[in-house]
């Protein structure tokens, strides 16, 4: 118990689901009450909605940027939201359509079980560490395995890619390749954030459903055969 | 429900143990004279509310810090059942797979403290390896024919998950009811809580992950050997682990339930490979509406 105390406090910061001060707050729609209460107050009632929104997709941005280059900040766990995530399933389970779609039956996996299985997936797994003691929150650890599907996503873009050039072995070589990787990469960017909330003698436990989550998907990328 | 019963458990498997070295002469005269019998019964079960205070405010204070009785809803509840470490976890998997006679799965790895972390992701691995091990096998038996279309078969996932998931969920709940019934009608020594038995069975079968990985070699002997091996060792982790709970029954009962818990065993691994890893013909239109019709029928069953 002494020895899980003491790791833990180090990234004591990490847990501290509270947005510090000198962070602009995101998304914050609140009207000041009263004008003569403080007049310098950030309000973002009248700013332009363009702002508003760049603002927001800057974060989103910075939050990939922090998944290309898995550092072992807290940037990503601090103020945490699902817009990248959602935006990254969505764009998978598009990506994953049209395969075997148009065919009668015997298809890859529908719009839905894509879906499915990243959010009910990142669920489980979010489940599986709070239940082993972890003390990331629910919504961070969320957050970082929606994010850290990027890379996949991206593989999946490539792959698109590079069915149309046809689908040959040398197209499956490349695919095989391009997937391992971004699994890989997956993999170390969604632990170099999570690990570090586990007691150390659980890490292997709450890593290896995290690599299984990103295996079965970069399988779903990988067995995708379009139409022909 | 559970909850309230946990520190009795705890006692109970302790007396269990110290009757079993001491009174064995006593338990088995109790089968052959059915008029005793009773008697021996009542007497029993009226040591356990003896001890009970001494021993449980003596558990309370040792095992005060995890042990508390909270209530199912809370995540503490739940909390108590993912109390394990890496090595405990590595040691339980290794157990399964090298079953050693003499060495009970639950007395030597559980003591006390069943886990569903194991047999949860024990069985989403092997769900997954299921299907796309089967995918693969399929896709390598006929790469070469001209008619051949990859599919990634997806629907194969959902269909492993109904099957792996209903067994490690229903058997062990069947099999904890009949040994709860069987507990009533003759005095057994040894008694399983749920958790235990979903753990036995879920760690039971993680042998099968490596055996289902070999099957996506295409050779026929490979797999029905992988099989027979596989099906010895969980088989008999299964069988030792639930004889002491049996032993002191009708000889009937203890072949029906060492055969059902083989049977069923044996159905799952041979079912699997006979849908997940047949030979069907090269995909054609009739074919894949006979299909169709079947699994429809199945999932509609």
């Amino acid at each position: 118990m002494a020895a899980a105390d003491e790791s833990s406090r180090p990234f004591a910061g990490l847990s501290d689901v509270s947005i510090s001060e000198d962070i602009p707050v995101e998304g914050d729609i609140s009207v000041p009450v009263g004008p003569s209460r403080r007049d310098d107050e950030f309000s973002t009632l009248d700013e332009p909605v363009k702002e508003t929104i760049l603002r927001d997709l800057r974060a989103v941005g910075n939050k990939f940027i922090h998944v290309l280059y898995p550092k072992r900040s807290s940037a990503l766990l601090r103020d945490w939201d699902l817009w990248g995530p959602l935006l990254l399933c969505v764009t998978l389970a598009l990506l994953l359509q049209g395969g075997a779609a148009d065919s009668d039956d015997q298809g890859g996996p529908q719009f839905a079980e894509v879906f499915v299985i990243v959010w009910f997936g990142s669920i489980v797994i979010t489940l599986n560490s709070k239940l082993l003691g972890g003390t990331i929150s629910f919504f961070q650890s969320l957050c970082v395995l929606g994010y850290c599907i990027m890379p996949l996503t991206a593989a999946m873009a490539v792959c698109r890619i590079v069915l149309f050039g046809g689908s040959g072995p040398v197209s499956f070589a490349v695919r095989l390749v391009v997937v391992t990787v971004s699994f890989g990469w997956s993999t170390f960017a969604s632990t170099a954030f999570l690990a570090d909330s586990q007691p150390p003698n659980r890490k292997a436990l709450v890593v290896y459903p995290v690599f299984l989550f990103y295996f079965v998907i970069g399988w779903m990328i990988l067995a995708f055969a379009p139409s022909q | 429900m559970a909850s309230t019963k946990d520190p009795f458990e705890f006692q109970d498997f302790e007396e269990t143990g110290n009757l079993l070295e001491t009174n064995r002469d006593a338990v088995t005269i109790s089968i052959e004279d059915e008029d005793i019998k009773p008697e021996e019964q009542r007497k029993a079960t009226s040591l356990t509310p003896d001890e009970d205070p001494l021993d449980t405010d003596d558990k309370t204070e040792l095992l005060g810090g995890q042990r508390k009785s909270v209530p199912f809803w809370t995540f503490e509840y739940y909390q108590r059942f993912f109390d394990v470490e890496t090595h405990h976890v590595k040691e339980r998997v290794i157990g399964s797979v090298l079953p050693w006679p003499g060495k009970n799965f639950i007395h030597t790895y559980l003591r006390r403290n069943p886990d569903l972390y194991g047999p949860f992701w024990i069985c989403t691995t092997l769900v997954f390896a299921i299907a796309i091990s089967g995918n693969i096998a399929n896709f390598l038996v006929h790469s070469g024919k001209p008619n051949f279309k990859y599919t990634p078969e997806f629907q194969k996932v959902t269909i492993a998950a109904t099957a792996i998931f209903s067994y490690a969920w229903f058997v062990p709940l069947a099999l904890w009811g009949f040994l709860l019934w069987r507990n009533k009608t003759i005095m057994n020594l040894v008694s399983y809580s749920f958790m235990e038995i979903v753990c036995v069975y879920g760690y039971s079968l993680s042998i099968y992950i490596p055996a289902v990985i070999l099957w996506i070699l295409p050779f026929e002997w490979l797999r029905w050997c992988s099989i027979v091996v596989a099906l010895c060792l969980s088989g008999s982790v299964l069988v030792l682990t639930f004889w002491p709970a049996v032993r002191d029954d009708h000889p009937k009962v203890i072949i029906a339930i060492m055969s059902a818990i083989v049977v069923l065993n044996a159905l799952l691994a041979v079912g699997c490979k006979a849908y997940f890893f047949s030979k069907p013909e090269p995909v054609e239109k009739v074919d894949n509406s006979a299909l169709k019709d079947v699994t429809k029928a199945l999932s509609s069953t």
